[in-house]
């Protein structure tokens, strides 16, 4: 794709919703109320794993001002079938008891019932008058130990898919996949050098700064409305529909502005439960998780443990590689091991590759997408062996990823080719970025890792109005967690010509735009930029039709440039360009309003690569990290607005940063939550860190007209075997489990200082 | 329970409301004075997004309860764009993509104000450790800070 000049792409307008964002206008999830609106709170469990005896609401519903108690049964049953949710698979016989307990609790936090009541202090109140009679049964919290035999098993009916002959005897192995390329043990004795180790990651939360927030209103006739914020208000839809048995065309979801989501607000959690409640009460009913239950109760990621076995020969040539990931899916199947396998060799063009996954439950909330679901984990295995190769090997981290890397016509171990991409050309700028070309400061060390995500494309509606005086409404249905609304506006404004600030975006609930899919999975500037360019791609079809009529020539005379329709050439005549306000102004003379329509199911989104490289100091007295110097380097196909670009990147990165070396989710004995708030579960705040340098690298995605690839999930793949990397320069210990935190890097640092003196 | 009497002051504007003696700060500006500005995003002090100024210092109003706040001088975000004209901070903000969701922005811009109030000429790390009492997930803080340092320069030229 040759370079194109654009007016709009590539430049950094103030986005649509600015004003609304910092005078405290825009109204996120707790912001929505309605006239005479009940309190819900949801009673949670305090065990790990038990069966639930008995629920006795009776002296709770007898409380004045309580107007419903819901307990699992007033929720329908529902089928073992598994339906597409976000970037993941659930299984709605799952999803209904994970919104409310049915035979068993199954992690510390689990929803067991939920009131609502006239105000918060009374359905708090009466939450503590519900009395549950449980037999605590013993549990398991971690990966390895859950996949042990004699384990406690969380789910009598699990049988471990995808493993011949099917098992008989219940498990918490719930999945096994494969992934093979070539001949890995044939590959293996080719190496001249091979690097074998076992990694571990812990579970971590999306930790978005809003807590998740419902309210629903059900009315006597069957119809439902419900504000929830939500990375999906189409699948907060369909879930409710589901688990309700409501039509989806009875339920109109408004999507609130949401405080960031990450991919844990792909789910529902409160919204069914919230309508329940408001069905059996007859009023409103307002529901917002505390910090605390967001910690207990949604999200997070999966914990894991990776083994990878990486072989090459002398001239760092990588011959074969290995890589068994299994993954803790929480309370019910469903962890993100597919992505985490097939992108842990996605990088390098390997012959011999051969990756076994295991979806694994264990008695913590069940899992939801975090940013590149999967990736980071396998990732941080693979960037960390391989720069342990690099050593081994003597050769500078990116040189050897150089000599490896994918490019187009490589063929992956999960099956795609992949066909234009630019990881050689993110490793190229990588090299050559001020930071890598700046010798490493005295006292810090420097560490590099690459990172891949697929992107993805999906389904996606959009529409484009245009109004009497020409200006144009942008209609999309997915929610902007991240400056979307100013790259569809500007791909509008692009596409017809005309000013930015003449186009108005707006994000249309369940009832007002077709379907889309979740925003996730980068998916919304590629895929939803799709739509409204086809969208506005009729309505310049139509002006064109329209010029034509007032000019009596034909349609295909007339040729749409700058937000004007002109004669195509001067065969046609001599006619004075017709803009889009006067087109606009004549439109109900010459057929009628001016609007387009797009529908589509993107294909073709375009994989993308990044390159980290930071320099950091280790206190080995400690363990304290230090971050000196940190650069995200990143192929993005198209930077619409590449302020927002580099947001996703410094972003994610630093969401990384905290997975390498503060974030874990910490469980006692008993299997219980320890840390569920932000003092103890510690996110990086704005003093832990430098500024994040970027490098935005782009080759065009061939699939979109602009050439946008996803941006968002790439840069959180790369940063924990980045930091892990340059630990283990700056200390000479390679960490294996994360996070890296300072009383595990000062207890290695001493482990190993009698061995160092020894030597 | 009876309520408590509050007389405040709060952008500018007299106020009086009935708080519970239980009820917050924030739970009284959010629930009972429709100022929805302020963000709860942990309710325990730690992330910020509540942050207000009150009789000039910055406090989390979370941790405030509205009893306390009789006699008070209230500053909230949506006290400080002059008329339709955005506070130097919030202008920049937004033109420096210096929020993404925007759930924490409220109370990143009230606590930047507050620290140019009192600090008219930080340093990076003075920004960085003022505000490292408000948590952001999204932006990494690169920006945030880019943001203040911007406008405490150009508050400075317009100063002299």
């Amino acid at each position: 794709m040759s370079a194109r000049t654009y007016k709009w792409i590539g430049t950094r307008p103030n986005r649509p919703d600015g004003a609304d964002k910092v005078t405290g206008r825009a109204r996120f999830g707790a912001d929505f109320n309605m006239p005479g609106q009940l309190v819900g709170k949801v009673l949670r469990s305090p065990h790990a794993h038990a069966l639930i005896k008995s629920i006795d609401t009776s002296a709770a519903e007898k409380l004045a001002g309580v107007k419903a108690v819901v307990t699992a049964k007033d929720f329908p049953e529902q089928e073992n079938i598994t339906v597409p949710a976000g970037e993941m698979q659930v299984n709605l016989r799952d999803v209904t008891r994970n919104i409310m307990a049915r035979e068993k609790v199954l992690y510390d936090g689990h929803a067991v019932a939920a009131v609502a009541a006239t105000t918060e202090a009374v359905a708090k109140e009466a939450l503590a008058l519900i009395k549950v009679e449980y037999e605590i049964l013993p549990h398991v919290i971690d990966v390895e130990a859950a996949m042990k035999d004699g384990a406690p098993i969380l789910h009598d009916h699990l049988r471990t898919e995808g493993v011949e002959p099917k098992p008989t005897k219940a498990t918490n192995i719930a999945k096994r996949i494969d992934f093979a390329k070539g001949d890995v043990a044939a590959g293996f004795r080719k190496a001249e050098v091979v690097v074998e180790r076992k990694f571990t990651t812990q579970p971590v939360h999306q930790g978005y700064i809003e807590p998740h927030a419902a309210l629903a209103s059900a009315s006597e006739d069957g119809q439902v409305q419900v504000w929830s914020t939500t990375q999906g208000h189409f699948q907060v839809r369909g879930f409710c529909s589901r688990l309700l048995n409501i039509e989806t065309s009875q339920i109109r979801v408004t999507p609130s502005e949401i405080g960031g989501g990450f991919g844990g607000k792909t789910v529902v959690y409160l919204e069914p439960v919230a309508i329940r409640l408001s069905q059996k009460s007859g009023k409103p009913v307002k529901m917002v998780m505390t910090r605390e239950e967001v910690f207990r109760a949604s999200g997070p990621t999966s914990a894991g443990v990776v083994e990878v076995k990486i072989g090459a020969t002398r001239d760092g040539r990588i011959v074969a590689a290995e890589c068994m990931v299994a993954l803790q899916a929480g309370a019910f199947p469903g962890s993100p091991v597919g992505p985490a396998c097939m992108c842990s060799f996605a990088c390098y063009d390997i012959d011999d590759i051969k990756v076994v996954g295991y979806d694994v439950v264990s008695n913590r909330p069940k899992v939801a997408a975090y940013r590149a679901p999967g990736a980071p984990i396998s990732c941080w295995g693979v960037e960390s062996a391989i720069d342990e190769l690099a050593i081994e090997l003597g050769m500078d981290p990116i040189e050897l990823r150089l000599k490896n890397a994918a490019k187009q016509g490589t063929k992956t171990h999960y099956g795609p080719t992949f066909n234009r991409i630019g990881f050689v050309e993110t490793l190229e700028a990588a090299k050559s970025s001020p930071h890598y070309q700046t010798p490493v400061k005295r006292g810090f060390h420097r560490g590099v890792a690459a990172g891949f995500w697929f992107n993805v494309g999906a389904d996606s509606s959009a529409a484009a109005h245009v109004g009497e005086d020409g200006t144009v409404t942008v209609i999309s249905g997915n929610p902007d967690i991240g400056g979307s609304r100013a790259s569809l506006a500007m791909m509008a404004a692009e596409e017809l010509g005309v000013d930015y600030e003449k186009v108005r975006p707006v994000i249309a609930d369940t009832s007002s735009i077709g379907f889309n899919f979740v925003t996730g999975g980068s998916r919304v500037t590629f895929a939803t930029g799709l739509a409204v360019v086809n969208a506005v791609k009729e309505v310049v079809r139509e002006l064109k039709i329209r010029a034509a009529k007032i000019w009596e020539v034909e349609p295909e005379a007339v040729v749409w440039e700058n937000g004007m329709a002109k004669p195509a050439s001067t065969n046609v005549g001599e006619f004075e360009p017709l803009s889009l306000s006067q087109l606009a102004a004549m439109a109900g003379k010459t057929g009628g309003p001016i609007n387009g329509h797009a529908q589509l199911n993107a294909q073709g989104a375009g994989p993308g690569f990044g390159v980290h490289i930071v320099d950091l100091a280790v206190d080995h007295d400690t363990g304290i990290v230090t971050i000196d110097r940190y650069t995200a380097v990143q192929d993005v196909g198209t930077a619409i607005h590449p302020s927002y670009v580099e947001g996703q990147m410094q972003g994610g990165a630093v969401q990384g940063i905290g997975w390498a070396l503060n974030e874990e989710y910490i469980y006692n004995a008993k299997g219980k939550l320890d840390n569920p708030g932000f003092l103890d579960y510690r996110i990086p705040v704005a003093s832990d860190l430098p500024m994040i340098e970027t490098v935005i690298v782009e080759v065009p995605n061939p699939s979109h007209p602009y050439g946008v690839r996803g941006v968002g999930e790439v840069p959180i793949v790369p940063p924990m075997a980045a930091v892990g990397n340059a630990i283990a320069r700056a200390t000479g210990i390679r960490f294996l489990d994360l996070p890296m935190s300072p009383p595990r890097v000062s207890a290695a640092i001493d482990a190993a200082r009698p061995k160092m003196a020894a030597e | 329970m009876s309520k408590t009497h509050v007389t405040t002051t709060i952008n500018g504007e007299p106020v009086e409301f009935l708080c519970d003696t239980s009820q917050t700060v924030l739970d009284v500006l959010r629930d009972q004075l429709g100022l929805t500005g302020s963000k709860e995003g942990c309710g325990s002090g730690d992330c910020g997004a509540c942050s207000i100024i009150v009789d000039g210092r910055l406090v989390c109003g979370c941790l405030m309860l509205g009893a306390e706040a009789e006699g008070c001088r209230i500053e909230t975000i949506e006290g400080m764009a002059a008329g339709d004209h955005l506070h130097p901070l919030q202008k920049r903000f937004v033109e420096m993509a210096a929020l993404q969701c925007g759930i924490c922005t409220p109370g990143f811009l009230v606590a930047s104000k507050a620290l140019l109030d009192r600090n008219p000429n930080p340093t990076e790390t003075e920004v960085r450790y003022w505000l490292a009492g408000n948590l952001c997930r999204c932006t990494g803080y690169d920006k945030i800070i880019r943001a203040v340092m911007d406008v405490a320069a150009e508050l400075r030229e317009t100063a002299r």
